[in-house]
């Protein structure tokens, strides 16, 4: 269990998150929405132990993230940040390697070849293993990084896991937008990870978390099942967009569509 | 594919790398050792490749000493109280050299980081330049104490300030500024070199070594003492900067990335700092700054063989060895009865490198 508590983040004089309070089970996918400059990307660093809060506590499985020894909580939480640069000419298969790190600190074993070929497999990128991941497209590199890190959390560690996702469609086609949510619901499902992705499509977002928590101004205005989140007072309560509701013809997931402001 | 079919193909993945790691090693090393021979063999003297290797097995003080035939007598006092010291000393610094230049680009993420260019053989030749000169009478008696690692003290505290404000000038949150690296490189050398300049202006001729010495770097004063201190304090600085090999390249991904694969960032910076001030502070107190080494050798395995620092930097220890091996016995025959300081043949070797690096990199550095 991912436990925020009370928690918020001060940069300088600048408040950038203040009274989060957030329970994210594993088994469970929970994307993060808000309008640009809502501080999602400070919640997600503060969720990974980057950042320390100025403020209340973080907690993975019962035990403050500060308390966590580096080594330990990089076998069970994984982040893949936005604009991830790499410097030297790594293929792509060595920079997922990068992600077997914690469980080796050395040589390179066959198990981490193994995870490594799989994690490409599942994000569809084993055509760019031997490529110089510096000459890859945004979407290749997003999917490499993606890779990367479902292969430094690939095995069912001593206690839960926890997949932090920060932006992972910004550089994608639709349709590689839908595979890697489709992969991330499919970690969720595995039952011991918890995943957590901010999401800037609502729709998308809608089609395949469990919850949704809208940030605006540094604090969560609502976090809640699909349903109760995707009503039009909600959205245009987060994003002052004016929008309708409808229902997807596949399922009925709620869309929301904006109005045209003239 | 059955199961146990693909788990040979990545168990043949992985030993595949081991293999590729242990033929580039033991090919380089090879290489090193038959340069040693030939380059031991080479020079006013010279020493056919089979004698030295005769003469190898018969150390001074020992049974086989003894029986040198008379004729021989003069090329074993040459091989073993010249050219040996010498080679010995050349194959330390080449190592610490590459191996700091390598471990530098890695924490400073660019490949144009090397120890003689950003300054830190000049912190350290400037303070083991000031230990002589004005150390005067304790420096002496330092030297009565603990001999030949007197000097690398200074040269160490000169080599660590330069490392520590390279770091501090040039990186913030994380990321670093290849413009401002090579520019506060430049400032902090200049410096050096000034004030070694007015040193040897200062000094009596007996205290210290000329300014081409310092500037330009030497392997000809080379002595057995020396070498043990080089192998001492270079060598094991040496060996710490390849323990943290692979920890050097989750820093490819950043610092935030390396701490959440479970480095600390900061711990990993110190060790490497203290390390490579300690590396190049013990050689340089002896040699003198030579240059280019940490840029080419480095880069050329990378060219090579990829950039995974779990190779490149045992790898360019030996590149290192032999470039300065080479450097070495050039600046010795080029104008023979004189030798050419061996700084100039490396830097003739290493500027067109570095010019080249810069051009690929117009765009990162901001131009």
């Amino acid at each position: 269990m991912l436990e925020v508590i009370n928690t918020g983040l001060n940069i300088g004089s600048k408040t950038l998150l203040s009274d989060i309070n957030l329970m994210i089970a594993p088994g469970e996918l929970v994307a993060i929405c808000g309008p640009n400059g809502a501080g999602k990307s400070s919640l997600i660093r503060l969720l990974s132990g980057e950042l320390k809060p100025s403020v209340g506590e973080v907690l993975w499985d019962s035990k403050p993230l500060s308390e966590w020894s580096l080594l330990k909580l990089a076998r069970q939480r994984a982040l893949m940040q936005q604009h991830a640069e790499v410097g030297f000419s790594y293929t792509a298969l060595e920079i997922i390697l990068l992600g077997r790190h914690p469980h080796h600190q050395g040589t390179s074993r066959p198990q981490d070849y193994q995870i490594a070929t799989a994690a490409m497999e599942e994000v569809d990128a084993s055509h760019l293993a031997d490529q110089v991941y510096t000459t890859l497209s945004g979407g290749e590199q997003a999917r490499v990084q993606m890779a990367r890190v479902l292969a430094q959390i690939w095995e069912a560690a001593a206690g839960p896991r926890l997949l932090l996702l920060d932006e992972p469609t910004a550089a994608l086609d639709p349709r590689q937008q839908h595979r890697i949510l489709d992969i991330a619901r499919k970690w969720a499902n595995k039952g011991d990870v918890a995943v957590v992705a901010i999401v800037h499509d609502l729709n998308l977002a809608a089609q395949y978390a469990d919850r949704i928590a809208l940030l605006r101004d540094g604090r969560l205005q609502a976090v809640g099942e699909v349903e109760t989140i995707m009503t039009p007072a909600m959205v245009e309560a987060c994003f002052d967009l004016p929008c309708v509701l409808l229902n997807h013809p596949d399922g009925g997931t709620p869309m929301i569509a904006a109005r045209r402001q003239l | 594919m059955n199961s146990s079919a693909s788990t040979m193909q990545f168990a043949t993945q992985a030993s595949r790398s081991l293999q590729l790691r242990s033929r580039v090693l033991i090919g380089l090393g090879i290489a090193l050792a038959i340069l040693v021979v030939l380059a031991a063999g080479i020079g006013a003297v010279s020493i056919p490749p089979l004698d030295v290797l005769k003469l190898l097995m018969s150390p001074p003080g020992s049974a086989a000493w003894q029986s040198i035939p008379q004729e021989q007598i003069q090329q074993a006092m040459v091989l073993w109280n010249i050219r040996l010291p010498r080679l010995a000393l050349g194959v330390l610094t080449g190592m610490a050299l590459a191996v700091s230049g390598a471990a530098m680009q890695a924490l400073l993420r660019n490949p144009l980081a090397e120890p003689g260019l950003v300054g830190i053989s000049g912190g350290a030749a400037l303070f083991a330049a000031l230990a002589i000169v004005l150390g005067g009478g304790w420096m002496v008696a330092l030297h009565e104490m603990i001999g030949e690692f007197a000097l690398p003290i200074f040269a160490f505290i000169g080599s660590l300030i330069a490392t520590i404000l390279i770091f501090v000038i040039s990186t913030r949150q994380g990321k670093t500024s290849i413009a401002l690296m090579l520019l506060a490189g430049i400032a902090i050398s200049s410096l050096c070199g000034a004030l070694i300049g007015l040193m040897t202006f200062i000094a009596s001729d007996l205290q210290m070594r000329s300014l081409n010495f310092w500037s330009l770097g030497s392997l000809g004063a080379a002595t057995w003492p020396m070498v043990t201190m080089v192998a001492c304090l270079s060598g094991s600085s040496v060996l710490v900067l390849l323990k943290q090999s692979s920890a050097l390249n989750t820093l490819a991904l950043g610092e935030v990335q390396a701490s959440l694969l479970g480095i600390s960032v900061r711990r990993l910076n110190q060790i490497c700092i203290a390390a490579i001030a300690l590396a190049v502070g013990a050689a340089v107190s002896v040699t003198g700054i030579i240059g280019f080494i940490g840029l080419v050798a480095p880069h050329l395995v990378r060219l090579s063989v990829g950039p995974d620092q779990r190779l490149v930097m045992p790898a360019a220890a030996l590149v290192g060895a032999i470039l300065i091996l080479l450097s070495d016995l050039l600046a010795r025959t080029i104008a023979m009865p004189t030798e050419v300081p061996v700084g100039i043949v490396t830097a003739l070797l290493g500027v067109p490198f570095f010019l080249a690096l810069l051009f690929r990199m117009r765009r990162k550095i901001g131009i």
